[in-house]
């Protein structure tokens, strides 16, 4: 069968498993969108590309299945480099098409010509510049392959014009050996040995923790984990990446460590004897000053990226696995419940002296950002999927919200991308069109990727934004009133400007205010009535409320600030 | 009475603690790129590079990266190149379990005086003269890097020197394990 290369590049997708693509087309890729409109692959014509790799990110996070994207070349190209880098950081499977000048243009400072193999090199897992229409089946069966094992993250593959536009006898690779991959081997079998010496360290422990990063997730293993900690009776912590992967209602969970975690997951990780890594990388928002960190901690590190090893932390013993596979074999070897009780009597005793907390709300406004996330959660239906923005907002909906299973909490962690949160949220109501997706969102972040709300209308994708509108970059806020001597440097935005609820109406959304605790209930009962196209909720919050626990940069764990009520009780 | 100072030797120049990374790649366009690129964003340093195609594979190249194992450990190293798609197999030689050979070229302008001099330096180096005019001499030494390092240093006394050096190349040595 004679096929155009565009032709086969998106004969390529279908084989591949595609039914959601995200893009917007221009010159070099217009061979390809011809081709598109005889397919059955659904198309989301978004109106920036950082809209589309964003959505692509919320798609797979939300599905577990790898987000595609599509763009042109040049600008169209460089404008997806912040979601790639964001998908690299997070270990997000994505796939990105883009447009390329003619082969024969190539170099030559070509109209829309830019070098994207080049750019995206250390932000991608790999890439390729296909040269002829027929590698184009191979190379996205390879980019599938690649973004989805082992490690996920993000393959872009740039097509020249002429390559999608030239003739090509098709073919699809029928075997993984076809895909000409010598050198990339993701499967890696566990070593018993390893299994056996942590074991060893875990029946010895005295105060264990799981902490349970991204890679839980990754490989599915919540149900394992589950397990895992019932039967070992250890705490568990969740990462900012791995809200989710085990409920926060379990009595066994301390919630999430870190600079804005929970009080108890904190000093759980700093007095631990024994930290059991699951698909966690040490991150310096969790680690803290890290020479500080868990000082007394034997480490089993579990991941499928055997560069995480002793990466920031050097581990007593490392297990080269997927996280499931690990679990499984762990669970298969550890001897039934250990006696752990002096350890969780002190754990209880930090939970009931430091649980998180806030100021109470008053009746007139202006809101508790903490309230109207708690007030949303209570409001909304179980599995409902939250994304978010960068900032405080995003800390507080990663602490005020119950995370019950899997696919609910999708943010940007590694990266710290603002303007993820819209975006991110339209790719997950289109891979679960089942479930209510709301976005916790800030003003500063909301103004980045606000106009894909127009693409979600269009596309009739009806998600629901929480802006918490404190008329400022609040977390930069945060840290000037905290660490600068409270001199506030180009952090403030104001309330009014932008009108949020014209802006929401001209896009084609419901959009509603809520300056007080009655309005708060009343919007957010309306905004889950409607069902047909997106809302906006311009929430009026208190300017001057700041994210705590915190541990300040630098510091290390030990130095964690509570929030001031908590202040002057016993440690 | 003071207590003298056990005799250490000449001081010697403080030793960087290189190692040898013998890389199997897919011979791919932009290969060393994203070598290159991933030592410079990790902040690994390179010591010395040399590539070439693989024995008998117009597909694989090899490519011989002597790394300062001091800016990174060795482990990060192996662990990120690995990663790289296109990375086939790494293969690691400490120095002491490998043999290392380098070539290096050097051109001498000479006054006439100088060249017996000349002569013997090249003579006592094992080097081969591979080029001469009226004026000058064009040597090569495809030898160990320590020798190929005494003999720049050697040369460094004439005030007209060219010199060009490959970056070494290395297999294990014979009957021995690598580590």
């Amino acid at each position: 069968m004679k096929l155009t290369g565009a032709q086969a590049l998106i004969k390529s997708l279908e084989e591949s498993g595609v039914d959601t693509i995200f893009g917007l087309p221009g010159g070099a890729i217009l061979p390809v969108y011809d081709p598109l409109l005889d397919s059955s692959i659904r198309h989301i014509l978004v109106r920036h590309e950082q809209g589309a790799g964003h959505m692509a990110e919320g798609y797979a996070m939300a599905t577990g299945r790898p987000g595609v994207a599509l763009v042109t070349s040049g600008p169209g190209a460089t404008n997806i480099v912040t979601p790639i880098a964001n998908a690299h950081m997070d270990s997000t499977p994505l796939v990105v098409i883009t447009g390329q000048v003619p082969t024969s243009a190539i170099g030559t400072d070509a109209f829309q010509e830019c070098d994207i193999t080049g750019i995206t090199m250390g932000i991608t897992k790999h890439n390729f510049l296909v040269q002829s229409a027929s590698e184009l089946p191979r190379a996205i069966a390879a980019a599938f392959h690649i973004a989805t094992t082992g490690r996920p993250g993000p393959v872009l593959v740039d097509v020249p014009k002429d390559v999608s536009q030239s003739m090509m006898d098709w073919w699809w690779p029928s075997s993984i050996s076809e895909l000409d991959l010598p050198g990339y081997q993701p499967t890696v079998d566990i070593n018993q040995a390893d299994i056996d010496a942590a074991v060893a360290l875990i029946e010895a422990a005295e105060r264990p923790v799981l902490y349970v990063g991204g890679g839980t997730l990754k490989s599915r293993a919540s149900q394992q984990l589950i397990a895992f900690a019932e039967r070992s009776n250890i705490p568990v912590v969740t990462t900012l990446m791995a809200r989710g992967a085990f409920p926060d209602s379990h009595p066994q969970h301390l919630g999430m460590p870190g600079m804005h975690g929970f009080y108890t997951a904190v000093m759980a990780m700093q007095r631990s004897d024994l930290l059991i890594s699951l698909g966690a990388r040490f991150d310096d928002r969790v680690t803290g000053k890290v020479d500080g960190f868990a000082p007394e901690a034997k480490i089993i590190h579990v991941d499928i990226d055997r560069a995480e090893f002793n990466k920031v932390r050097r581990v007593d013993v490392s297990i080269q696995a997927n996280v499931k596979d690990a679990l499984i074999a762990l669970d298969a070897s550890t001897s039934p419940v250990k006696n752990l009780d002096a350890w969780w009597k002190t754990l209880r005793s930090w939970q009931a002296d430091y649980p998180l907390t806030y100021d109470p709300p008053t009746s007139d406004g202006p809101l508790r950002p903490q309230l109207v996330i708690e007030s949303i959660a209570r409001a909304s239906a179980p599995g409902t999927i939250v994304t978010s923005g960068v900032g405080q907002h995003q800390m507080w909906a990663a602490q005020h919200w119950q995370y019950e299973e899997p696919g609910t909490w999708i943010n940007s962690g590694g990266a710290g991308t603002m303007g993820f949160g819209v975006p991110a949220a339209i790719g997950a109501k289109v891979g679960r069109p089942d479930r209510t997706v709301w976005t916790i969102d800030g003003d500063g972040c909301f103004q980045m990727t606000a106009q894909e709300l127009v693409t979600a209308r269009a596309e009739r994708i009806p998600i629901k934004v929480a802006i918490l509108n404190n008329a400022y970059l609040g977390m930069v806020r945060q840290w000037q009133e905290m660490f600068y001597d409270e001199r506030y440097s180009e952090v403030y935005l104001s309330p009014d400007l932008p009108d949020y609820v014209k802006w929401a109406e001209a896009m084609g959304c419901v959009g509603l205010r809520a300056t007080n605790p009655q309005e708060m209930k009343d919007v957010i009962e309306e905004a889950n009535s409607i069902n047909d196209v997106p809302v906006v909720i311009d929430f009026r919050t208190d300017s001057s409320e700041k994210v705590f626990p915190m541990v300040p940069s630098g510091a290390t764990n030990d130095e964690i600030m509570v929030h001031p009520s908590q202040r002057g009780k016993r440690s | 009475m003071t207590t003298p100072e056990p005799y250490v030797g000449p001081t010697a120049a403080p030793v960087v603690q290189h190692h040898i990374l013998s890389v199997l790649v897919e011979n791919k366009a932009g290969v060393l790129a994203r070598i290159a690129g991933l030592f410079a964003r990790r902040g690994f340093n390179i010591y010395s590079l040399a590539v070439a195609p693989a024995e008998g594979h117009a597909r694989f190249s090899r490519i011989t990266i002597v790394v300062d194992a001091d800016s990174a450990p060795l482990e990060q190293i192996v662990g990120q190149l690995n990663k790289l798609v296109n990375v086939v197999a790494i293969t690691d030689l400490a120095p002491k379990f490998a043999i290392e050979r380098e070539l290096l070229l050097a051109t001498i302008r000479t006054e006439v005086d100088e060249q017996t001099n000349l002569m013997e330096i090249i003579a006592a180096a094992n080097a081969a003269i591979v080029d001469v005019d009226a004026h000058a001499v064009t040597v090569m030494l495809a030898a160990t890097p320590e020798a190929c390092d005494a003999l720049e240093r050697t040369l460094e006394g004439f005030a007209e020197v060219e010199l060009h050096r490959t970056g070494r190349v290395a297999l294990p040595r014979l009957g021995k394990v690598t580590s």
